[in-house]
């Protein structure tokens, strides 16, 4: 069941509880820089928010924590991304498994067009994480759990997952991203595509989750930032302009861009 | 004369269109009230109240010209001096439509005059007709297609011809030529046209569809755009040439390669002919199907790399469900080619009805025989040349019965994404 974690690793989580540390990286698309020399640790069982204008780079950053930027062809990486003390950019590394540890959610609700408990099973399936039926059945059950939404869809675990509200299609990719036990989560712009209510629920969702996951999040929202974050890193212009506790950030930025942006002068 | 007449109309339109446009725009300013449709829309309304009823007019009598002379009976000099009589009459008659539609127009027309919605109304007449054309013909074609049927069956018993297991359509010149009764049997006709197709899809599918994902999720983009078009210059081949390549080619090959292996195999085979319409329905497959894979959002395949899938994971279990429907359709749209295809089966599998599953035996197609019957010199009213309608009516039945499968195939397996 579980992720090979290797001793070393575990070592450093223990010594300063950094889960992901980031060193000078660049991104390139073609010949455009989209970040420039980010340098940033991430804290185990914390959320981190990114926040900055459009296009400053923010979900670019998220997206080379677990590699998906692989999928982009013309995305070039420079500098030196650890988790847990490994270079995720490392040749031996195999991206297959570190998406199995650093989970993703996405901007819009991207149920796979399958039943609810297809979707949850999904990526136990591919993993090899259940060798019997009650075994998945099971791990469909506590991930829907864990995201909250086993109650509102118990009865109708076979319906299409598309068949759900916005906000339970979010909870489904949550649960979804859960059943692989990933150590990471990262989420890009969650809430984005959902009413208040229903972002009400992803962001207690999102607290409730930092208790065993490290939880890294784009947001557009500087209220939510501050209300489920313990950390924040704003970016501006493909930079990392200024990245502290939430409290300080919100309180008593240094850096002028982030007051002004903080207060709505700019992006 | 028709053609004088034609250009007139269109000179006469661009008069009324230019003409009406201008009053319309006269109309502005000369009151505080506001044009109720753009000038071009009065410019056109007018040509829905006279051109066009005129040239209807004119076309379709003009068209019945031949059938009222005929049926009223004229001799030979008569006729001519009342076809051109004819001619002015109808033309005479279209002018004054013409006139009539001016001066109605003319009456009818000012500041608030709806030209925009006789204009929307015409268009959309314009294109239920042209829909009504489409389907009509179907219905046509269809009936007629029964029509002939059911004389045959008249002629023939309908069980004898459905389930019958001989093909040998030659009926007799005289009373008492020797095996001289036809048999209509059809089954070694669609046994002929099933096994071919089969052969067809098994080279068809697996060879399209891996091309198209192979170019639509792996290739780089500069290898897709070369690849595509090559891939497409297979589907502009003329069939008549897939035929040569099978009867030159692959039939030689395949006799003499089953040969060596211990095999008989006929000079014209079934499975030369399936292999190489195989190869010709490979780019609608590869084509279609790779269309309908772009299609599948991104956001999906993200979804799927997100959990940690590989590429051929994601393939298999996410995108592949979701563009069923699509492949479903191309793979059908290959059959009824497959099924419809004449001329590689004439040139390479050739024209006996056998009754074989044996791939390297010769075997026929129900469209080989249906061109057979129906070429060369033909009665209209003995079985062998009413057989083939019966034959395109339970090719027309099949290929239905194919297609709603496939759809309530699809409708229960598909993964409906948005």
């Amino acid at each position: 069941m579980n992720m090979i974690v290797s001793d070393v690793a575990m070592g450093v989580e223990m010594a300063d509880q950094v889960k992901i540390k980031v060193n000078d990286v660049d991104v390139f698309y073609g010949a455009k820089q989209a970040l420039f020399g980010v340098e940033l640790d991430i804290k185990a069982n914390q959320v981190t928010s990114l926040i900055g204008p459009s296009g400053c780079g923010k979900s670019t950053f998220l997206k080379c924590l677990n590699r998906m930027n692989d999928t982009v062809d013309i995305a070039r990486i420079q500098g030196l991304i650890t988790l847990d003390g490994v270079n995720v950019y490392d040749s031996k590394i195999d991206v297959v498994e570190l998406r199995a540890r650093v989970g993703m959610v996405f901007q819009k609700p991207n149920p796979f067009p399958k039943s609810i408990y297809e979707n949850i099973a999904y990526g136990a399936r591919i993993h090899g994480l259940a060798s019997t039926k009650a075994d998945l059945d099971a791990i469909v059950a506590s991930s829907l759990e864990k995201a909250g939404l086993f109650e509102e869809v118990k009865d109708r675990l076979h319906e299409p997952g598309t068949s759900l509200s916005g906000g339970q299609q979010q909870r489904l990719c949550i649960a979804r991203a859960i059943a692989v036990s990933p150590e990471v989560i990262l989420m890009d712009e969650p809430c984005s595509a959902l009413d208040p209510i229903a972002t009400a629920k992803v962001e207690e969702l999102i607290d409730e989750l930092k208790q065993n996951y490290t939880i890294v999040i784009v947001t557009h929202s500087m209220q939510q930032a501050a209300r489920v974050s313990q950390y924040t890193a704003f970016f501006h212009l493909g930079t990392l302009v200024e990245y502290g506790e939430t409290k300080k950030i919100f309180t008593s930025p240094t850096d002028k861009r982030t007051e002004d942006y903080i207060t709505g002068r700019i992006g | 004369m028709t053609s004088f007449v034609l250009l007139s109309f269109l000179l006469i339109s661009a008069f009324l269109f230019l003409y009406f446009r201008s009053k319309a725009i006269s109309f502005i300013g000369s009151t505080s009230q506001k044009l109720h449709s753009r000038p071009e829309f009065h410019g056109g309304a007018a040509l829905i109240f006279t051109i066009i009823p005129a040239l209807f007019f004119y076309s379709f009598v003009s068209i019945a010209k031949d059938l009222f002379i005929r049926l009223a009976g004229y001799n030979e000099s008569e006729a001519q001096m009342v076809a051109s009589l004819y001619d002015v009459i109808t033309l005479a008659v279209a002018v004054l439509i013409i006139v009539l539609g001016f001066l109605l127009f003319t009456k009818k027309q000012n500041i608030r005059f709806p030209a925009r919605h006789i204009v929307e109304k015409a268009i959309m007449g314009v294109l239920f007709f042209a829909s009504g054309i489409a389907v009509l013909t179907t219905i046509g074609i269809f009936l007629s297609v029964i029509f002939e049927s059911l004389s045959f069956f008249s002629q023939y018993a309908f069980s004898d011809f459905l389930f019958g297991l001989q093909w040998s359509p030659q009926t007799a010149l005289r009373e008492d030529q020797v095996g001289s009764s036809g048999a209509f049997g059809a089954v070694p006709l669609f046994a002929g046209t099933a096994l071919i197709t089969v052969i067809a899809l098994l080279v068809a599918v697996p060879v399209g569809l891996s091309a198209a994902i192979y170019l639509s999720d792996y290739a780089t983009p500069k290898f897709r755009s070369i690849a595509k078009p090559i891939l497409e210059v297979l589907a502009g081949i003329p069939t008549v040439v897939y035929g040569f390549f099978a009867a030159l080619t692959i039939a030689p090959f395949i006799r003499n390669s089953s040969e060596s292996l211990g095999f008989t195999a006929s000079s014209e085979s079934a499975l030369a002919a399936g292999l190489v319409m195989g190869i010709m329905l490979i780019p609608f497959i590869s084509s279609l199907s790779d269309d309908v894979i772009n299609a599948v959002p991104q956001s999906l395949r993200d979804g799927s790399y997100g959990l940690g899938a590989t590429k051929s994971e994601t393939m298999k279990r996410v995108v592949l469900p979701a563009a069923l429907p699509g492949i479903v359709s191309a793979v059908l749209l290959a059959v009824s080619r497959a099924i419809g295809e004449t001329m590689i089966v004439v040139m390479a599998a050739g024209q006996s009805a056998n009754l074989t599953i044996n791939p390297l035996e010769t075997v026929t197609t129900v469209t080989v025989q249906i061109v057979a019957l129906l070429t060369g010199d033909i009665e209209f009213d003995t079985p062998k040349t009413l057989s083939a309608f019966a034959l395109g009516l339970v090719l027309f039945i099949i290929t239905l019965i194919l297609n709603f499968i496939a759809l309530r195939v699809v409708k229960k397996y598909r993964e409906q994404y948005d």
